[in-house]
């Protein structure tokens, strides 16, 4: 049925009065529960209660016993069962004594609704006016309105007093200078597996073949995870013909053996998934895609920059190294990166 | 206690020596007369709030048990603990204790899986706390200081939870603590120094877990455990708020007194609450850091994801994109993030990882202000709304309950493309689809759903329960028998206040302002339903009386006509 105070017609004017109200007929006659009423049923939920506690006790025990009869012996087995001979007996225990409690006051404590009125909390007129009166006292009794030397010295004070709790927090690091622009690559350091360093020759570089790679000597270096936060590089083999021409880049790769940055140019994750089919490189965090054949530039995903690429060629004895370190600062954006 | 025998037991109660010391001394009776019989309103949903605390003290208790053998050091060492895989292996002493409380410490893995699932519970409890408190306009004078406090409470608790989940120093962890890093670096001008500063060095340094360490056990708990005192003290001092019924109005309070009958039931519910989360922790792994194995930049682990409540960020920061291309193109387009003048803007991790936060915090810590301000409603309510009685409000609480949703599932979207084999590029756009359309749609259906529960409300209130009963009459018309609703099951439908906009008053001076506020307020309330009024009901009676109503009950018609001394219930 449809009448006509359904929809958007209803607001009274300015000045009529609104409609009248059904009275609030007061609080339902009390329901009284069997366990009110019947001893026999008040019995009854008693015993329960008592089942459920003695359940509680129960679990304690478990718990006391498993502790000493399930040593941990470095087996996963042997953790699993002391776990759950533990959590079991312990979640007993704890579970029991929550479950009695609420049945014992759901069946046998008095479940009269009651009422309280709620009382004002501003504060009465005459409150409000005693307080401010207060306040005015204490105000002009400490003359702090009057003495606007001691007020002006005290504000100045407290003004300067934040700078040294700020200050003191000045060392909490140093300051960034161009830490985040270099890493350990320079012309000659040879590309080595991630992380026993063996070096890498040309010819170890199958075609779809992928080498998580470490600047030699970063295990020896002063912050070795610093610097492989940086550093951290793959080395693909991709077929001559996939690649995208790049004037600028000739002579960065060594027949067809690509080195890019892992860390991502988005917020820092390793790119770690390599799909040869596509040749496409996957961050797992937030699945920005970047085309190796592409030099690595952006086809899906948050991230906007390409990964940088690592100029390398061949040292003497045959191993892969680095012509330079990367043109620009590998991993995520920073303000002054340019 | 007193054996006392004689008749006048609560004074010889207090006249028990040790009763008597605390009472000279801190006045136990005076607080006793004031507290123990205070009364709560008693509601399903007011549980929320209780299990946000009493996980909360979970916390504590295996928190505590965990720092007493946690090494809060980024310093490196040999692992030759019980867990096999790793033996030998270089790793943080951090990474090493956590192993050792899971493999060598009796109850040290089931303490830290209660941890763990208990600071899920956590903030789940919270957040369905405050959907609750939201929905029901709970918020409302003189509780929008409360709702501030509880916001606070709530992005502590996020705080809480992430500081603590670093603290393994595990490969998933340190991922994480990665990516807060990259988010950092993107901060216009002061990033690489506020990344310095925190890591004291360059990422990952050797001091983040030692400083995560201090915020996680001292910091941010005394920051919770203050603001949630004040948070009780202001529930005690408004009393709770109640849903509407029989009995309730806006000055009082329906309910069960503390002692014994609320002290019990919460306190057992505690139990309850506590007992649940060990049998869970005891059977469902959770974090299992051995699998991953300690920090290394380098390696990564395919699914990584931050536990469930960081998902909105993770997943903001997986569909925002790097470039805004369109469909056909192969990436490419308009970038998002921009070079200029020789520095890097990066608004592809600035704008989802930290504006699209800080203005969903924002909304949160202003939209009772807010909401006050577009009602003009500035009288105390301590009776709740019904959701469905405020059908606008109700569909902002849902519609941002769907872009947390869909934000949240986006960080899950390597997941599902895994595990149903679809494309990730796919469900990446439908992501970003969805969380554009999605919040306004579902304020839609949900701003529809409760007007049409309003009219069942109204029908129900109007004509009564359909009974099923087919009656024919001697002209031999049919109908069905309706039954009348008691008054007191009439009452919870018809209780609720006729809503009116805001209007600008008739002297023409309207300042801009004002001509918003009254355009929002008309939008705010435009569709709406009114409550049935005595006059209605009669008026149905005597149109239906020969028909579906025709055996509605005395008493049902005396409680009509009675509306001359109802209670001014929420007027001021």
């Amino acid at each position: 049925m449809r009448d006509e105070h359904v929809g958007t017609d209803v607001a009274a004017p300015e000045g009529q009065n609104l409609p009248d109200r059904f009275a609030n007929p007061g609080v339902p006659a009390h329901r009284f529960r069997t366990t009110d009423t019947d001893t026999r049923a008040a019995k009854r939920a008693e015993r329960q209660v008592a089942v459920i506690f003695a359940l509680s006790a129960l679990g304690s025990l478990l718990f006391i016993i498993s502790y000493f009869a399930f040593p941990l012996e470095g087996t996963f087995s042997s953790i699993q069962r002391s776990t759950w001979t533990l959590g079991l007996g312990l979640g007993l225990a704890i579970l029991a004594i929550g479950v009695g409690v609420v049945h014992w006051a759901r069946t046998l404590m008095p479940d009269h609704e009651q009422i309280e009125q709620r009382h004002d909390i501003r504060g009465t007129e005459e409150d409000r006016t005693e307080a401010a009166a207060i306040l005015q006292d204490g105000f002009e009794e400490s003359g702090i309105g009057r003495r606007s030397l001691i007020r002006n010295s005290l504000i100045g004070a407290g003004a300067l007093l934040p700078i040294p709790a700020v200050l003191s927090l000045g060392d909490l690091g140093p300051r960034p200078g161009d830490a985040l622009t270099h890493t350990l690559w320079r012309n000659g350091v040879r590309l080595t597996r991630d992380p026993d360093e063996l070096p890498i020759r040309a010819q170890d570089v199958t075609m779809g073949s992928v080498f998580h790679v470490i600047p030699e000597g970063l295990n020896e270096s002063e912050h070795p995870l610093e610097e492989k936060a940086k550093a951290a590089v793959l080395l693909i083999r991709l077929e001559p013909g996939d690649v995208e021409d790049l004037p600028e880049r000739e002579g960065w790769d060594v027949d067809g053996i690509y080195a890019y940055s892992k860390i991502c140019t988005h917020v820092g994750c390793p790119v770690a998934l390599y799909e040869q089919r596509t040749h496409h490189l996957l961050c797992p965090c937030h699945q920005s895609t970047f085309d190796v054949a592409q030099h690595c530039r952006v086809v899906f995903g948050p991230a906007k920059r390409p990964l940088p690429q690592l100029p390398i060629s061949v040292d003497e004895e045959g191993y892969l190294v680095a012509t330079s370190d990367f043109p620009e600062p590998p991993g995520p954006s920073f303000w002054e990166r340019g | 206690m007193s054996t006392s025998t004689n008749e006048s037991r609560h004074t010889t109660l207090f006249d028990n020596k040790v009763v008597d010391y605390v009472d000279d001394r801190v006045g136990t009776s005076k607080i006793v007369r004031t507290f123990a019989r205070k009364i709560f309103p008693d509601h399903w949903s007011f549980m929320l709030g209780e299990m946000a605390l009493y996980t909360f003290v979970i916390l504590l208790v295996t928190g505590t048990f965990l720092t007493l053998w946690y090494v809060p050091s980024m310093g490196l060492t040999t692992y030759e603990g019980s867990y096999a895989p790793l033996y030998g292996q270089q790793m943080s002493h951090a990474y090493v204790s956590t192993l050792d409380i899971s493999f060598d410490v009796r109850g040290g893995l089931l303490m830290r899986q209660i941890h763990h699932w208990a600071a899920l519970l956590f903030v789940a409890s919270i957040m369905a706390h405050m959907a609750r408190v939201f929905v029901t306009g709970a918020f409302r004078k003189p509780r929008e200081m409360n709702w501030v406090f509880g916001a606070v409470l709530a992005i502590l608790a996020l705080a809480e939870g992430f500081t603590g989940y670093s603290l393994p120093d595990d490969l998933l962890s340190g991922n994480g603590l990665r990516i807060i890093q990259g988010v950092l670096l993107a901060i216009p001008v002061v990033g690489s120094y506020l990344s310095f500063f925190l890591f004291g060095g360059e990422f990952p340094g050797e001091v983040i877990i030692p400083r995560l360490f201090i915020a996680h056990v001292l910091l941010v708990p005394a920051a919770l455990l203050a603001t949630i005192a004040v948070h009780l003290a202001l529930v005690v001092l408004h009393k709770h708020t109640q849903f509407p019924g029989p009995g309730r109005t806006n000055n009082n309070v329906v309910g069960y007194p503390v002692y014994p009958v609320y002290a019990a039931k919460a306190g057992g519910f505690f139990f309850i609450v506590f007992g649940i989360v060990v049998l869970i922790a005891a059977f469902v792994t959770i974090n299992p850091i051995w699998n991953y194995g300690p920090y290394d930049p380098s390696p990564i682990s395919a699914g990584t994801q931050p536990d469930w409540y960081i998902w909105f960020v993770d997943g903001a920061l997986r569909l925002w994109p790097g470039w805004i291309g369109w469909p056909g193109m192969d990436g490419g387009g308009i970038p998002t993030e921009l070079t200029f003048l020789g520095v890097t803007l990066s608004l592809n991790i600035i704008l989802p990882g930290m504006v699209l936060p800080g203005l969903m915090i924002g909304a949160l810590f202003t939209y009772p202000f807010i909401e006050q301000w577009v009602t003009g409603d500035t009288r105390e309510h301590h009776i709740l709304d019904r959701p469905r009685n405020a059908p606008t409000r109700t569909g902002f609480g849902v519609a941002a309950l769907v872009f947390y949703l869909v934000t949240s599932l986006a960080a899950t979207n390597d997941i599902i493309a895994t595990h149903f084999a679809m494309s990730i590029n796919d469900l990446t756009y439908t992501f970003r689809t969805l969380a554009i359309i999605g919040p306004p749609l579902a304020f839609w259906v949900t701003k529809r759903v409760c007007m049409g529960l309003q009219r069942r409300d109204r029908e129900l209130a109007l004509h009564g329960r359909e009974s099923g009963r087919i009656v024919r009459t001697a002209d031999g018309e049919y109908f069905e028998v309706h039954e009348p609703l008691a008054p007191a099951e009439r009452w919870t439908l018809v209780q609720h206040e006729e809503v009116r906009p805001v209007e600008l008053d008739s002297s023409g001076k309207h300042t801009p302002v004002d001509k918003v506020r009254a355009k929002l307020s008309s939008w705010f309330f435009e569709d709406r339903i009114a409550p049935v009024t005595p006059h209605e009901l009669e008026a149905a009676h005597h149109e239906g009386g020969q028909e579906g109503e025709a055996i509605s009950s005395h008493e049902s018609r005396s409680a009509i006509t009675g509306s001359g001394t109802q209670e001014p219930a929420g007027q001021q």
